[in-house]
């Protein structure tokens, strides 16, 4: 890599005003995520992980401060922009799995890659994608609803990866799994970082945690 | 396209709400197409009616209280035109043909039947003129009997030859007139037509009750009706000369009125579709709140986002629209033979109908009403889907 991080927070404050008084969200916080990372954030419920993640993958944007992706300041880009980003450069992976239920296995992975690529060319990527998660090839015109769990994990995360994204961001990813399919996702992430995938992502599963290989402590907005 | 993908998808989806939808734009769609259709039949069959009299320049007495309507029934009763303003019309129309006439009423017996009918009496060679002969002969001189409309003696079985009572005495029918629909000069189907002789001799001299000006030529309209206004009305408002032209206008203003009217209606029920598809959309969103979040978290654009919801209305309104005009043409096409049909039973102008591109017409506006009312009712929930914040959206349970 040439040496930029992935993902740099400078000084990043985030208060969500409510009408009961102001939220600190983030308080000044400043992290560096470089290429190839595996970050495990940990924090209680509220400590602003959640916060963190959504403005990691610009979903958000800090109310002072800056953050820099790949070296572009992405704290005062518009919607559009933000938007372009997120399917460009970010893969997301959520705990609720996250499947449009309209579409089939496949069309859910090669959904952020059809916005912008030709149908089949979008179609190849996402086969191979799916292999690359051991998904039995019968599955693929199934609809979420039609697949387990750790089936939809797989799909989930082959949707986020098939944009070969700069970062992979998962939130609880086997938070809603049992511990043996959760166990076999998480081979799954370590295998994807082991080939160079830098990832992010938000437990607070020590179990899960020790896959990573740096753990970041959140309490009450600040790094700890 | 994805998005148009994911559109008819979610229809599918909800296909009893969706088919709902739809069903209230189709309704909609008929409702705006065939009520003008059937308005532009009525203007129709009111055109039919009003007999092509537009070579006519009508005299009639002035009344202050008149409304100036040649049908208003005070202008025959109060008013007439004398003989001496005759003259002066006569002068005013120089070449043109003038008409005096009278109009009467008077018991008419024929068998058991008994009634009144209006008579209309005018200078026997004028009668000609004026009107066809269906049978028989027009009436000559002041003995030699009376012609009958033809509506009159269709419905009254009268024939040349015929004797009636008219006002108790026995006449002899020469005549029966070819039927003639209704005009601003006369309206005779349902009327006597004698010679101004054999009502004067019955009745006594009598001023006109109208006069009527046949002007061959319509450039000619405007400056006949100058001249018999300055002749007579030089110092106060002794006649009303009307051109049948003004008529007309009056009849197409009302068909105009009735046509926006029924179009009105039609709208009203389009108005109530659309709400139903916003209903619709509105549920779509709300249910698909977490879809939309996801979507624009992985990179759905909001643009992207508004055209998929908006996909959906425009299918629903084209789905509505080609139903509902498919329906409208089968209506179209059974109103416009019946209205044929009527023309044909009355042996009117013959042939008429409505045209065929009149009711492609309506039936291509109210398509068109109908899509674009599914797309603006569409707009709104499609809108909101797009400004929906992608991170509270994925929260929404």
């Amino acid at each position: 890599m040439n040496g930029e991080p992935i993902l740099r927070f400078e000084d990043v404050t985030k208060i969500y005003p409510l009408p009961a008084g102001d939220v600190v969200a983030l308080d000044h916080v400043s992290l560096t995520v470089d290429a190839g990372e595996f970050i495990a954030v940990m924090g209680p419920s509220g400590s602003g992980k959640s916060t963190l993640l959504n403005m990691m993958g610009c979903l958000d944007v800090p109310t002072t401060g800056k953050i820099y992706l790949s070296g572009q300041e992405i704290s005062r880009m518009g919607d559009d922009d933000l938007t372009r980003l997120r399917r460009d450069r970010i893969g997301f992976v959520f705990q609720q799995f996250n499947l449009i239920p309209l579409l089939s296995a496949v069309e859910n992975v090669e959904f952020p890659l059809v916005l912008t690529t030709g149908r089949e060319e979008s179609r190849r990527r996402a086969i191979e994608v799916l292999r690359m998660m051991h998904l039995d090839d019968a599955l693929f015109s199934h609809r979420p609803g039609e697949l387990s769990g750790g089936e939809q994990q797989r799909v989930a995360i082959a949707r986020a990866l098939v944009n070969d994204p700069d970062l992979l961001l998962c939130d609880e990813p086997t938070g809603n799994l049992d511990s043996k399919t959760g166990t076999a996702i998480m081979d799954l992430l370590a295998e994807e970082n082991r080939e160079g995938k830098t990832i992010v992502m938000v437990t607070h599963d020590p179990n899960v945690a020790a896959y990573a290989r740096r753990t970041v402590q959140i309490v009450d907005g600040r790094l700890a | 396209m994805i998005f148009l993908d994911l559109a008819v998808r979610n229809l599918k989806r909800h296909k009893v709400r969706s088919l709902l939808a739809a069903v209230g734009i189709i309704i909609g769609v008929i409702a705006i197409a065939s009520l003008g259709i059937v308005g532009s039949s009525l203007s129709v069959l009111m055109g039919g009616l009003v007999s092509d009299v537009s070579d006519t320049v009508l005299v009639t007495p002035h009344l202050a209280a008149s409304s100036g309507d040649p049908f208003d029934p005070r202008n025959t009763l109060a008013a007439r035109i004398s003989e001496r303003n005759l003259g002066l019309i006569e002068k005013a129309a120089g070449q043109h043909r003038v008409i005096p006439m009278i109009l009467a009423s008077d018991r008419l017996q024929v068998r058991d039947t008994s009634g009144y009918v209006t008579i209309y009496a005018m200078p026997a060679a004028d009668i000609p003129f004026l009107l066809e002969e269906e049978a028989g002969i027009y009436p000559q001189g002041r003995s030699s009997g009376v012609m009958v409309g033809s509506l009159l003696a269709d419905e009254l079985d009268l024939h040349p030859g015929s004797r009636i009572e008219v006002g108790g005495e026995s006449v002899r029918v020469v005549g029966i007139a070819a039927e003639r629909g209704m005009g601003i000069d006369i309206n005779p189907d349902y009327a006597l037509i004698v010679t101004g002789d054999w009502y004067t001799e019955r009745h006594g001299d009598q001023d006109y009750s109208r006069v009527v000006v046949k002007v061959g030529d319509l450039s000619e309209i405007e400056g006949v009706k100058a001249a018999i206004d300055q002749q007579i009305n030089r110092r106060k408002g002794v006649v009303d000369v009307l051109d049948s032209r003004e008529i007309l206008e009056i009849y197409y203003e009302t068909s105009d009125a009735i046509n926006i009217f029924l179009l009105g209606i039609g709208a009203v029920s389009l108005l109530v579709a659309s709400v139903s598809i916003l209903n619709v959309m509105i549920i779509s969103v709300t249910e698909r709140t977490g879809e939309i979040g996801l979507m624009r978290s992985i990179g759905a654009r909001r643009r992207e986002v508004l055209f998929m919801f908006l996909y959906e209305s425009l299918i629903l309104g084209i789905a509505g629209s080609l139903v509902g005009g498919l329906v409208s043409i089968a209506v179209g096409y059974y109103v416009s033979a019946s209205v044929a049909e009527f023309f044909t039973d009355f042996a009117m102008s013959g042939g008429a109908g409505i045209p065929v591109s009149v009711v492609i017409g309506y039936v291509a506006f109210a398509m068109a009403f109908g899509t674009a009312t599914s797309v603006v009712a569409g707009f709104y929930p499609a809108w909101k889907a797009a400004q929906l914040n992608p991170i509270e959206a994925l929260r929404y349970e």
